[in-house]
């Protein structure tokens, strides 16, 4: 049944999506992965980024992306080392607990900081035009969802080349698998975890500049959903390996995209719960995770 | 500066909550020596260790290092200072090649111009070499040990400490450690052994502290090995 109502064009956006909450899901993952931290505030990274977006938007466009990541990168930087840095060593749920704090926190001040003109909600218009359709085989797809799907494999397969190829990545990787023994050997706590922390901007940053073209009026609650959807995503992968947290990223952006294709069009307010539906089903047939194989149960926040 | 011992602790303390479980204890290790602390289970020789290397705060005395106080350094500090810690349980990375778990020991280099090279840890112990691209966790217990020391070497330190690194293995593999921390005396480190086999230890190492309840009760030398009487009254506070 679903075949007949799930066509090319549904299955195209339904990767778009993935790609982008995949993008996301590596991003949290990282800092995760060295600060065993889930940082609820990431989704306050991106709508950073997307008001950075549409406040320059009549600067030139790879000046305006540029401002972006500058934004974005400063802001995790300064999250660092003013929040998550004193609560180095806290139990998991204060650790958690204060990145709720800081999402609301940024949602506030970017009210205060959009509402001076009145009117809530500022639009990005310069990259808009990435919008439009395209003809692929036939299937109309739109420009910013090839442009998605280009980008989330590029940086993947950057990021992959990194941890595994050079030191820093090396030393990233052992201090998400043991730290202490990391730091025993020498590794150095603050340069990894700020490398992560670097890292997860960059990647929070072109989620900004991905989700601002298709969305293009940016809000205090800009990528909120986006954000609770894939922590559950990275939950359902498997958020303590990288690759697994990706896969439950980019599982649930298609699982959405496909379940909005084949929903009718009244119907789309059942979204979040036909969703969250299947994420019950999957936690009760696999609790360690869709993508953990071989593994006992581990932990969650 | 120079005629310090490559490792000193003085009046070492560290308590647990309210417990004291380093009392008192001083010791010294210099270049081309081997210093062994033997004692039954719980007696404080694992934490002394890791307060040396700044996993656990001391709470009273000093941990000098060629004569510099490494005392409530982070342990990434200690290790770029020339102090390598073996660990027990070897704590290697399982899911790590053997050449990648090398590499990571090269972050304890004091300077990025050193000596990248795993060579040297790749000729003390070859079988390293052979199964290099191989993952560590398919490595035997002793091959783990072995590159759970090699990958402390490779760091160039000055202080070698070893916590139990016999601790699991076969008897003839225990021969090979023993054999192995002997060359590396020879190599001019500096050598802190922590073990259980007590016997073989006092018989290795220029000489041994027998730590109980946390205090050092008695030190003996490699003489004292084959006085079966001394190192059982040792071991029951005598």
């Amino acid at each position: 049944m679903i075949y007949a109502v799930v066509d090319a064009q549904t299955l195209a956006d339904a990767v778009g999506l993935g790609a982008v909450y995949a993008l996301m899901a590596v991003g949290i993952g990282l800092v995760f992965g060295v600060l065993r931290l889930v940082n609820f505030a990431y989704g306050q990274l991106i709508m950073a980024g997307a008001y950075t977006l549409a406040f320059t938007s009549h600067w030139r466009v790879g000046w305006s992306i540029a401002a972006c990541v500058v934004v974005v990168v400063a802001l995790s930087l300064v999250m660092d080392r003013v929040v998550f840095r004193p609560l180095r060593g806290s139990s998991p749920a204060v650790m958690l607990v204060a990145t709720f704090a800081i999402a609301f926190m940024l949602q506030a001040i970017a009210l205060l900081v959009d509402i001076r003109d009145n009117t809530i909600g500022e639009i990005a218009t310069s990259i808009a035009p990435l919008n439009q359709p395209t003809t692929v085989h036939g299937v109309e797809v739109r420009k910013i969802t090839i442009v998605a799907v280009i980008v989330a494999a590029v940086a993947l397969a950057l990021l992959a080349l990194l941890l595994t190829r050079t030191t820093i990545g090396l030393h990233m990787r052992a201090a998400a698998t043991d730290f202490g023994t990391a730091r025993l050997l020498g590794v150095q706590a603050n340069r990894v975890i700020g490398f992560a922390v670097v890292l997860s901007g960059i990647l929070a940053a072109i989620v900004s500049v991905i989700l601002t073209v298709q969305f293009p009026f940016v809000g205090p609650d800009f990528a909120l959903r986006d954000t609770i959807v894939v922590l559950v995503g990275v939950v359902v992968g498997g958020i303590d390996r990288l690759w697994t947290a990706t896969l439950g990223g980019f599982s649930i952006g298609f699982a959405t995209g496909v379940i909005n294709g084949a929903l009718p069009t009244e119907q789309t307010v059942f979204l979040p719960s036909a969703v969250f539906a299947l994420v019950i089903l999957v936690l009760l047939l696999r609790p360690a995770g869709l993508f953990a194989w071989g593994r006992g149960p581990v932990e969650r926040v | 500066m120079t005629d310090a011992p490559a490792l000193s602790v003085r009046n070492l303390e560290v308590r647990y909550g309210a417990v004291p479980a380093v009392r008192n204890v001083s010791l010294d290790v210099a270049r081309g020596e081997i210093v062994g602390l033997i004692g039954p289970n719980g007696a404080g020789k694992s934490t002394t260790l890791h307060a040396i290397m700044g996993l656990v705060p001391a709470r009273e005395g000093d941990v000098t290092v060629a004569g510099a106080s490494v005392l409530g350094k982070a342990p990434e500090w200690i290790a770029r200072r020339g102090v390598a810690l073996v660990p027990e349980g070897r704590r290697i990375y399982p899911d790590f090649t053997v050449e990648e778990n090398l590499r990571l020991g090269l972050a304890g280099l004091r300077t990025t111009r050193s000596n990248r090279s795993l060579t040297g840890a790749y000729e003390l112990f070859p079988v390293l070499h052979d199964f290099r691209r191989r993952h560590a966790g398919l490595l035997s217990g002793g091959q783990q040990q072995q590159l759970a020391i090699a990958r402390a070497l490779v760091a160039q330190p000055d202080v070698l400490l070893l916590d139990e690194p016999s601790l699991g293995l076969a008897p003839s593999l225990v021969d090979s450690v023993f054999e192995t921390l002997a060359k590396i005396r020879d190599g001019g480190f500096a050598v802190l052994l922590v073990e259980q086999r007590a016997q073989r230890t006092v018989a290795l190492a220029n000489r041994t502290h027998v730590l109980s309840n946390g205090e050092l009760r008695l030190t003996l030398g490699p003489e004292d090995a084959g006085d079966t009487e001394k190192m059982v009254s040792a071991y029951l506070g005598g």
